[in-house]
């Protein structure tokens, strides 16, 4: 396996097109050569950044530095999730959910797959466990932000009916079973859409990657397969679970709606 | 004299302390200012929103009852109900009885093909009236009413306060209605308490 590598002059010549296109938008008005230019500065920076971070760490391969770096994706994934909601909830709980649920799925998932299918020596091995974990979160994050985000939108839309609903005698698990349906639907959706089009529509980035470091099609393949499978799994699970969680959390032990634990929204 | 419910330092976030004692058969009307806070005791005596104090039908004490029990029992009714299925029949309790919302169907003037109706096409008079069924059909003890004929012609409303009246005559159910209506608060009759400060005078 050969790798060509990239000298800075390859980088510079790049970075030549994304100035070009800053001046276009430039010249056409777009407001967002600046933007852009930002967004390209800040590509190489955080990449080089990343890129030393893992440098370092496979050269000190040690259980607790790799452990670190894995609950520092995690937290940053965590903020994430909590940014993207319009409705989030107040307190602990809109970092709490979206956190604890991407720690159970993508972090079990993680593991379940360095010990029981890849099987690295040491499971550990950052070469193998930060990558997947990174591509874990990194789905999970969608996929529960937008189950969380769908949830929390309908039941705040919907308040009126579910509370005709509970003031009937329904309890709140049967009153907001549509919404909890929909809310998990919409999590799973683009892991069940990136699936399908896996190969025709697109080549996922991580077998492209490993085509281009010189690793057999089929071999890649059999990766992006395992991946794939993984995503789904994790994605699936996590929002299942967050969906659930928030839910419950929307009611008290007396299954009153509390919409007082979310966050007024700030317009504008 | 025994309370059929019986509401005793009641607290929520705007209201309180209150105290209240309606007798079976009985309708209370709820007057106040607009903003003092009717609907909220309304809510927090239904278990919609939260609140301290002992709350008790018959002698029992509500946090003993399981909440959608609590809820059949002690019904609330807001002025604009609310509808997610389809067809009216499909918002009716489950396992409700066909002769019994035969029954109410007439009393409430209304055909019996109107448990096919769907709710896109229904006018306001008859969701309130249906609504007010639905709520029939679990039995409960206690009405609370929220404005039930807030928009509603005079017909609708006396249909309306008929109905309810019927079944507190029969049932042995007693009512908390809330109005604005001056000519409506003279035909009901009644009991009539102020909230006034978060209190009951």
């Amino acid at each position: 396996m050969s790798v060509i590598s990239l000298s800075a002059w390859d980088l510079s010549l790049a970075a030549l097109l994304v100035v070009a296109l800053a001046g276009l938008t430039l010249w056409a008005r777009l407001g967002v050569g600046r933007s852009l230019l930002i967004a390209g500065v800040r590509t190489v920076l955080q990449l080089l950044l990343v890129g030393l971070v893992l440098q370092a760490l496979f050269d000190h391969a040690q259980l607790g530095w790799v452990a670190l770096m894995a609950l520092v994706m995690l937290a940053i994934a965590g903020y994430e999730v909590m940014a993207r909601q319009e409705r989030r909830f107040a307190g602990i709980w809109g970092y709490g959910i979206g956190a604890a649920t991407m720690f159970v799925s993508a972090f079990a998932v993680t593991v379940l797959a360095l010990t029981t299918m890849v099987g690295p020596t040491p499971w550990w091995e950052p070469q193998y466990a930060i990558p997947l974990l990174g591509m874990l979160l990194g789905n999970t994050m969608t996929g529960i932000a937008l189950g969380l985000d769908r949830l929390t939108q309908t039941v705040w839309r919907e308040r009126r009916v579910i509370e005709g609903r509970l003031a009937l005698g329904d309890t709140w698990v049967s009153a907001t079973a549509t919404m909890r349906r929909e809310a998990a639907r919409s999590g799973l959706m683009p892991t069940i859409n990136a699936m399908a089009a896996a190969g025709v529509v697109s080549l996922p980035g991580m077998m492209t990657g490993q085509i281009l470091a010189g690793v057999p099609p089929v071999e890649a393949v059999k990766y992006q397969i395992l991946i794939m499978f993984l995503i789904a799994a994790g994605t699936g699970f996590g929002a299942l679970g967050a969906v659930w969680l928030a839910s419950k959390r929307l009611f008290d032990q007396r299954s009153r709606l509390r919409l007082d634990r979310l966050r007024p929204v700030r317009r504008g | 004299m025994d309370c059929l419910l019986e509401v005793e330092g009641l607290r929520t976030a705007q209201l309180g302390p209150l105290d209240l004692c309606l007798q079976a058969g009985e309708l209370v009307q709820i007057s106040g200012a607009s903003g003092s806070g009717k609907s909220l005791l309304l809510r927090a005596l239904a278990d919609l929103d939260p609140s301290s104090g002992a709350v008790r039908l018959a002698g029992q004490d509500r946090e003993g009852i399981e909440p959608p029990d609590w809820r059949r029992q002690v019904a609330y009714v807001p002025a604009e109900t609310a509808w997610w299925a389809s067809e009216v029949a499909e918002h009716f309790p489950s396992g409700w009885d066909k002769g019994q919302a035969l029954a109410w169907l007439e009393r409430f003037s209304l055909p019996e093909e109107s448990l096919r109706w769907e709710i896109e096409r229904l006018s306001s008079g008859e969701r309130q009236r249906l609504g007010l069924l639905r709520a029939f059909l679990n039995r409960p003890r206690v009405l609370l009413l929220d404005e039930p004929t807030a928009n509603l012609d005079l017909e609708n409303t006396r249909r309306i306060e008929r109905a309810v009246r019927s079944y507190l005559a029969e049932g042995g159910a007693g009512a908390l209605w809330v109005s604005h209506d001056t000519l409506q608060r003279s035909r009901l009759g009644g009991r009539i308490l102020e909230i006034r400060g978060g209190r009951l005078v």
